[in-house]
This record gives structure tokens, sequence and C-alpha cells, in this order.
């Protein structure tokens, strides 16, 4: 069913989030998509109402909460902030997605290597 | 750590299950986010210069679907199983509408068997499971005599006995007891209209208090009333409240008029005490009045005791004490010379009430057990049938890409589903059932006046449910896991002749099913063949032709006045047209037993001992009019009563005993405390019930020396006893005006009472063997019919090439009564083992008792025949012209 592919997707855009509110502080929607799409440069192409449905996960599981508030201008938004729950998590995901990426890296290239020879 | 992690997912649980379901709430927080974050970026554009629609059409781009957005959301938030599952439930109800036929059959079955299993289920958890009705009812005992041989005489205590035990033991929070002689209808009650019988118990001290039984009204009885000549009082039972008092309040502190004596109502019970079901099944009890110790002084072992053990106090600690304080028990304080030593056998009450059902009950649930095991083989092989028929659908939706795991998960959705509404019907059923045997007055089966669908039968149910499911889903599935793809889009092609392998499984499904069947039918068959057995056992009396009515004794206080009464009585009755004979008893048989004892004069039968002995107190008459053979002298006539003769009839039991190889008559016996002469001699009567042998029995005329407890008329007469009783009625009327509106109830009445739980027992097993039998041919028929169909080319190209219909009828048949025979053979086997394990349930019929066996054989035999000769006879019909031409 391609699910595995999906996960990791949605897994990566979740540490995103978490990590964007771990540093910000409390934030709404669209201030989240905002930072994603500044500190990404234009490398990633986020659609910013798939950010939604992660924010909808990430509360399932209780690693972030919501609450009704008022925006910089006063609107209406819903605010999101990370739990201390959501911290811990951010951090294990955080290390494991690290050494993931430093193997991956050491993979590549040693592929990359063998196809000198 | 665990216990955090379960409580979240167990929230999150929660909240998934609860966003599955279109939830507005959800969809209307997030329609106003998104909205909010629209203007938001909206703003920032136009803050950068952008025109307004330029803006809005950036930040929408940006965003990327708002749909989209509002479905991923959907999704996150939903369960992706429960979505499975209701797309799986929506498709099962859209097979089962098709397939109606199929749906109706399978549920019905399914229905009967899950049914009949509640129903059974309810009662065993009733009478075994269920603790009694009784606050901390596992510290109740019943107390009786170690080795009981006269009926409940000997099961009894004299009221000085009670009172020195009651002080004595070390063991009782409370110890208490009831008149164990009571009959039916022994008061009446006088109000406005006809005097109405009512039946009263005495109940000693500290009665209900020891069982914990709290009134609904007013009080329970005080210590000063169980004085001599206080103030009569009584409690009254909750139905006999509701019924004859309209369920009044006030009636409590007011007299009612019972015997003629006001007496004072106290209290009423609650609806949940019923003193019938426990202590004497089948038994309507109206009210209570006090016990009262000093009036039964001298009256001998009339005292059924029950204790309530003290906290923490075991029975084996208990009946240590008792077997200690028993024996050194005096029967009367004012007579030592007649002796001491009782013995005491402690039972837990529950155990007492429902111990001897154990193993009728064991059986009754074991038979049930096995009728859902037949309709779960039946199910799953109309469901083969089904998912054979069904191969090509599904071999189409694994081409496509369904999974095999999905396909089966599918097949355990239509089982759980099927059989989900199989369990909501057979609730019904079982509902109906029970409301029917609960208010089975004539049933005596204690506690089944309690029985009804609670708790714990629903969750029995949905236990059996799911478990029936499984076990009828599971082959289908295996089979449809197991299959080949290519086999399942080639099957059902133009093949001409089909394979046989698929049928194999069908064919041992319906050996299993025919082997159960078997084993059902045998069982019942030894039970029934018991219960006839136990109707024909020689009672010594003749029960169909006669009835009684219970005699009111206004004005019968000295013995002259009660024979004068008791003549009138029995000359006017045996005049009334159609009356063979009447007499009267204070006492009838399997009804309430008490006994005296009784010892030859001289004699030395066991050591010179008294023996207990069964009394019937009785009129010139009765033995006739019960249909007793008298074999020897001659009947108690109405000059022995008036002259107050000692004369005793005697059984011939009591006789070979006191006087072996003798003739008894004209012998002198001592009993109820006078020398009486032996004249005559009876056939034993089975006075307890049908089964047992009967014991010592004797009949004393009722003179001023033998006190008659009641009076009982009983007529024989050709005519059925309704007819009569009208003019039985207005003759006792026309004797004595305060005759009680009683019922004059046939003896065979009492007959049937007492075999009663015998013909339930027999009855539903019969019942489940039947089903049983009907389910057996419905699975031989479905078996042998499905394979016919599938097999008409084949037969088609046979009758062809020339074999002729019988040939084929004869083919077919072979294969049915193969199947048959088979499951037969191995039922057969599996009954001897069954036969053995009821044996003790068995009344004059050997486990292995041939004919029963033969005969089961023989219908199972016959009826798989007749399932089989439906398809065999289409079969040879098969016209091959026609078979060829179709497909």
């Amino acid at each position: 069913m391609g699910e595995s592919k999906l996960d990791l997707m949605q897994g990566t855009l979740d540490l995103m989030v978490l990590q964007t509110l771990t540093v910000m502080g409390a934030l709404h929607g669209y201030g989240i998509a905002l930072r994603l799409e500044q500190i990404s440069g234009n490398e990633i192409l986020l659609n910013q109402g798939t950010i939604y449905a992660s924010l909808m996960r990430l509360q399932q599981r209780g690693w972030i909460s919501a609450e009704w508030g008022a925006s910089d201008n006063n609107r209406k938004a819903k605010v999101y902030s990370i739990t201390r729950k959501g911290r811990r998590q951010f951090v294990e995901d955080a290390v494991y997605c690290q050494r993931l990426s430093s193997v991956m890296g050491r993979v590549l290239a040693m592929g990359g290597k063998g196809g000198n020879e | 750590m665990m216990q955090w992690l379960r409580m979240d997912s167990l929230r999150r649980l929660f909240q998934r299950l609860r966003s599955v379901f279109p939830n507005a709430q959800m969809d209307h927080d997030l329609d106003a986010e998104m909205a909010a974050h629209l203007d938001l970026a909206i703003e920032e554009n136009i803050q950068r210069g952008m025109a307004p629609k330029e803006a809005r059409r950036r930040a929408l781009v940006r965003f990327a679907g708002v749909e989209q957005a509002r479905q991923q959301h959907r999704e996150s938030r939903g369960l992706p199983w429960l979505d499975v599952l209701m797309q799986d439930l929506r498709f099962t109800f859209r097979t089962m509408r098709r397939d109606r036929g199929f749906t109706i059959i399978a549920v019905v079955i399914l229905a009967l068997g899950i049914g009949s299993n509640i129903a059974v289920f309810s009662v065993v958890n009733t009478i075994l499971l269920r603790p009694l009705p009784f606050r901390d009812p596992q510290n109740l005992v019943r107390i009786v005599e170690k080795y009981s041989k006269a009926g409940e005489s000997s099961k009894t205590y004299t009221a000085d006995a009670t009172q020195d035990f009651q002080q004595q033991n070390r063991s009782f929070q409370s110890v208490s007891g009831y008149f164990a002689f009571t009959g039916p209808d022994n008061f009446k009650l006088v109000g406005n209209g006809q005097p109405l019988p009512v039946t009263g118990i005495l109940v000693a001290e500290n009665f209900f208090e020891a069982l914990g039984v709290q009134p609904s009204v007013g009080r329970l009885f005080r210590h000063e009333e169980f004085v001599q000549h206080s103030r009569p009082v009584t409690l009254l039972s909750y139905p006999f409240w509701k019924r004859q008092l309209g369920g009044n309040r006030d009636i409590v502190g007011q007299a009612i008029n019972m015997n003629g004596t006001p007496v004072t109502v106290v209290g009423v019970l609650p609806d949940t005490f019923d003193f019938g079901s426990v202590f004497s099944p089948g038994a309507k009890v109206d009210l209570f009045t006090p016990y009262i110790m000093d009036d039964f002084r001298e009256d001998g072992n009339d005292l059924a005791l029950i204790g309530r053990l003290k906290q923490g106090v075991g029975l084996a600690e208990a009946q240590n004490e008792a077997d200690q304080l028993f024996p050194q028990l005096y029967f009367e304080h004012k007579h030592p010379d007649y002796g001491k030593g009782y013995t005491g056998q402690l039972t837990g009450l529950k155990e007492y009430v429902s111990g001897k059902l154990w193993r009728s009950l064991i059986v009754l649930w074991c038979a049930v057990g096995l009728i859902l095991l037949i309709v779960c083989v039946n199910l799953s092989n109309l469901l083969l049938a089904r998912a054979a028929a069904r191969s090509k659908e599904f071999a189409m939706r694994s081409a496509l890409g369904a999974q095999r795991g999905r396909l089966v998960r599918q097949l355990l959705t239509e089982s759980l589903v099927l059989s989900a509404a199989g369990a909501v019907l057979g609730l019904g059923l079982a509902y109906a059932s029970t409301a029917y045997l609960a208010h089975q007055g004539s049933i005596a089966l204690p506690l089944l006046s309690r029985v009804r669908v609670d708790g714990m039968v629903l969750a029995w149910t949905l236990l059996i449910a799911i478990g029936a499911a499984v076990l009828f889903g599971l082959a289908p599935g295996l089979r449809i896991s197991r299959s080949d793809l290519q086999e399942g889009l080639k099957d059902g092609g133009h093949g001409a002749s089909e394979g046989r392998k698929h049928d194999h499984m069908r064919s041992a499904l319906v050996i299993i099913e025919v082997a159960m069947a078997c084993v059902l039918l045998v069982g019942a068959g030894l039970l029934l063949r018991s219960f006839l057995r136990v109707l024909d056992v020689d009672l010594g009396f003749e029960p169909s032709r006669a009835a009684a009515i219970t005699v009111d004794d206004a004005g019968g206080s000295t013995s002259e006045q009660r024979a004068a009464i008791w003549e009138e009585v029995v000359r006017r009755a045996s005049m009334i047209p159609g009356v063979e004979a009447a007499g009267i008893t204070d006492n009838l048989p399997m009804s309430r037993n008490r006994s005296w004892g009784i010892k030859a004069k001289g004699g030395d039968y066991d050591g010179g001992k008294f023996q207990g002995v069964f009394v019937y107190i009785v009129s010139p008459g009765y033995v006739r009019a019960m249909g007793i053979r008298l074999t020897e002298g001659r009947d108690i006539s109405w000059a022995d009563i008036f002259n107050n003769e000692n004369v005793v009839i005697i059984n011939e039991t009591v006789a070979r005993k006191l006087w072996p190889g003798q003739d008894p008559i004209g012998r002198l016996a001592l009993t109820g405390g006078a020398e009486t002469r032996v004249i005559g001699v009876i056939a034993d009567v089975r006075e307890t019930n049908a089964e047992e042998n009967a014991g010592w029995q004797m009949y004393l005329p009722a003179t001023k020396q033998f006190g008659p407890e009641g009076a009982e008329l009983v007529v024989r007469s050709k005519l059925p006893p309704a007819t009569l009783a009208t003019a039985v009625m207005s003759t006792l009327r026309q004797i004595s005006p305060g005759q009680p509106a009683a019922e004059f109830k046939p003896i065979q009445n009492l007959v049937d009472h007492a075999t009663s739980p015998r013909r339930f027992f027999v009855l539903l097993v019969g019942i489940f063997a039947g089903l049983g039998l009907l389910l057996a041919s419905l699975g031989i028929y479905g078996v042998i019919s499905y394979s016919v169909t599938r097999q008409t080319q084949e037969i088609g190209i046979r009758m062809a090439l020339g074999a002729t219909a019988a040939r084929v009828q004869a083919g077919v048949m072979a294969r049915t009564l193969r199947l048959a025979l088979l499951g037969i053979a191995a039922g057969t086997v599996a009954s001897f083992a069954v036969a053995r394990g009821i044996a003790s349930l068995l009344f004059g019929t050997e486990p292995t008792d041939p004919a029963t066996l033969a005969g089961m054989i023989l219908l199972l035999t016959a009826v798989a025949f007749f399932a089989g000769y439906i398809p065999a006879r289409r079969a040879s019909r098969i016209n091959p012209m026609t078979a060829l031409r179709s497909n």
C-alpha cells in the first residue's frame, strides 16, 4: 500500500513542527507554516494545508496542545505549544534523525567512491 | 511508565473512535482555523503590495487545496481499521440481503442453538452458580440428621434439642428453623366472602435474621411474640400481599382473621424472598407465623434447622463441634427417659438446596453445548458451500489486489454478523422461555422462580456468539486463505466433472454432525426410557381417578365431635353420584411426610428399638379411595374410631421386618404412645417419590389417642375431578359453612409434582435431541443436494451413456448412507462413554440398554435415508439432454 514511505514523510513533517514549536514557543498554524518555509529555504515545497493533519496527529499523541487565542494583530487563531512529553519526544526523534542522516551520508559517500573505481 | 503508556493509548483510541463518526465540531474548528490562516496570508500579501485579488490567489496556491487539507485532517484523526470494519460490514449487509434465503436459514438455526444455550445457562446460573438470595449466603448451613431413613421427621429436631444446641454451640452466630410438616392450605383466611385457604409456615425466632432478610414493609417478629399466649402475629409474603391485599401498606398493624382468630400483620417480606423456591421447591407460601417452642415441646421432631456460621468459622470446625454436641442432646427435657442422641450433618445451604441437581444440570448443559456445536458444524457446511460458489468472487478480488488477510477478515465479519443476529433472536427466545419457566410452579426445582436473563447471562451470550462465529467461520476462512488464485478463477468454469476434493471437508463435517446427533439421541433415549420406567412404577396406590380437597375442621374440638363430622363428610361424599369411594386422611402420599416410631411388642428387631415409620391418620374408606391394595385383614371401621380402639394397618415392609415369617394380624405393636393391634396389611406405597423404595408405613384411626393434623377428603370416581368439584364443595359447605374455597386437586398432580424434575430434564434433553436430529438431517440434505447440483452434467453424461435412473438414484443413496453410517458408528462409540457418564441419572435402565441404542440408530438411519432420498430422486429425474445443453 506504500504506507511506509508516507510514514517517513509524515514523521519528517511532524519532527519539523516539533522543532519549530520548541524554538519559537507558542505559534498558530500560519506562523508554523511560514517558519518552516523560512528555515528550509526553498528546498522543501511545503503545501501549507498539510501541516494541519500533522498538528492533529501530534495533538492526538499528546505531544502538543492547542488553544484558541489571539494572533499578533488580534485575530482569533488556534495557538499551538509543545508539551513536556512532546519535548522529550522531540529530543529522542532529533537524536535518531541525526544519527540516521549521518549514517545515510556515510553510506551514500561510500557508494559514490565505489562508482568511481 | 507502562501505566502511562496504556492510559495514553487508551485516550488516543477514544479520541480516534470519536473522530470516525462525522464530527461537526472538529470540522468546524478546522474550517475556522484554515480561514484564519488564509486571512493572515492574504493580509501579509497585501502589505507586500499585492492587489487583494492576487493576494488571495497566492495565499490559496501556497495553502495548496483546502479540500485536500480537510481530507488529510480527517484521515489522520480517524482509525483506519475501523474504516475497514465499516466497509466490511457494509459489504456483509449487501451480501446478506442478496442471499436472503441463506441468511434467514442461518440466523434461525443460530438463534435456536444460541437461544437454547442461553436458556439453559440461565437455569444453570440460577440453580448452580449464583449465590442464594440472602446476605452472606456462604455462611448459611442446613443441619440434618446424618442417617435419615424415614423422611423429614428424621431430618428434624425437637424444640428442646434445638434450644439446647442454640445455647451450647460456639460456631454459629444464630441457629433457627421452621416447622417442617406444613401441608399446603393449612390456614383459612376469613374475610368478607368465602374463606380462603392459605399456606402459612411457622418459623422459629431469628429465622429471617439468620438468613439476612429485611422486611419491605413493617418489621420482623419480636422476641416476645415467640412466647405462649402472646398476641398472634404474622408476616406476609410479598406475592400474597400484592395479590390478596392489593399491596396496601396500611395493612401493617391491622388484624386479619385466620381460622377465626384475629392475627396482626406486623410486616411484609421482600419480593426477593421466596421461601418455597429455596426450602420447598414448587410450593407457594403465603404467610409466616411464629413457631412458639412451648407449644411444641412434646410433639417430637418437627424443626428443620438452619444456621449462620460466625465470621471466620469454617464448616469443618463447626461440624467437629456438632459431632460433639448433638449426641448429648435430649429429645425432651420433660421425659429424659426418652433418651438422647442426635446427629447433625452440616451442609452449606446452597449445596443442600441444589447439590443433588448438579449432575442433571451439567448433563443438560453438555447437551445444549452439543447442540451449539452441531449448529456450528451445520453453518460451517452451509458457508463452505457458499464459499465454493463465491470462490470466483474471491479469486477476482484477490486478483485485483485484495490481500488474503483482508478476504479472511471479510468472511469472519460475515460470520460475526450472522452470529450476532442469531444471538439477538436467540436472546429473545431465551427471554421468553425463562419467563415461562420462572412461572412454572408445577416443576419442583429449587430457585426456578428466580430464573431470568441477567448480566451474567448476557456475558455468556456474547461469549458463545463470538465463539460460535469463530468456530463456524474458521473452516470457510481457511479454505479461502489456502485456495489457489488460478484454481479459483478456473473452477466452476467449463469442467464437466467437478473435482471431488472440495467435498471432502464438507463430508467430514456431516459425519461429525451425525455422530454428535447420535450421542444426543442415545442420551435422550436412555433418559426417556428411565422416565417411562418411573411412570410405570407400581406406586402402591392408583392416582389416576382420585382427587383430594382440604376439609374444614371447624367445630372439631373434641375427638368425638371430629369423628362425627368426619363420618358425615365421608358418608355424604360417598353418596354423590359417580363417587366410588371416599375417605379422609391427614396426610397425602408424596406430600408432607411425617414419621413416628413403631416396634413389635416384645419384638427384638434392631435390639427392640423404635423404628421410624410414616404415619397416616385416616378414616374408614381412605384405603379404598386412594386405591391402596389391602393384602390382608380389614380396613379401619367407624366403630374403631368411635370406640377409640387402638388399631393399626401396616404396610408389607413393616410386617416383613417386625414379624418375619408370621401372620401379623392380631399382633400388638407399640406406637404413638400406645399399644395397638394390627388389623390389616397393605401393599407398600411410595410415599416420598416414585423412584425411592417405600419405607415403613402405618395407618391409624383418627381417635382420641391419634389426633390428625388437618384433613384431606379423598374421592375416587370415574368422573373427572372438575365435574365433581362443585358437588363435593356444596356438600362440604352444607356440613361446615366455614369450608374454605380449596382446590379439588387430582392425586395425579402429586405424582406429577414428584416426577416433575425428571420430566423437566427429559423434556429438555428430548427437545435438544430432536433439534440435533433435525440439524443433522439438514446437514446431510445440504451436502448431498449440493453435490447432486454440482454433478448435474456428470450425471447427465452417465445417463446419456446408458445409466438408468434407478442406478443414479442408488448411487446417491449409497453415498448418503455411507456418510450417515460413518457418523453413526463414531457416535455409537462416543455414546458408550456418555451413557456411562449419565448412569447415575438413569432409573431401571442400563447405560448399555440395547433397545434404546438400536432404536436410536434405526431412527437416525431412517432420517438420514429420507434426507438423502429427496436429492437422490432429483438426480434420477435429470434429463440428459437438458443437463448437457445447459452451461
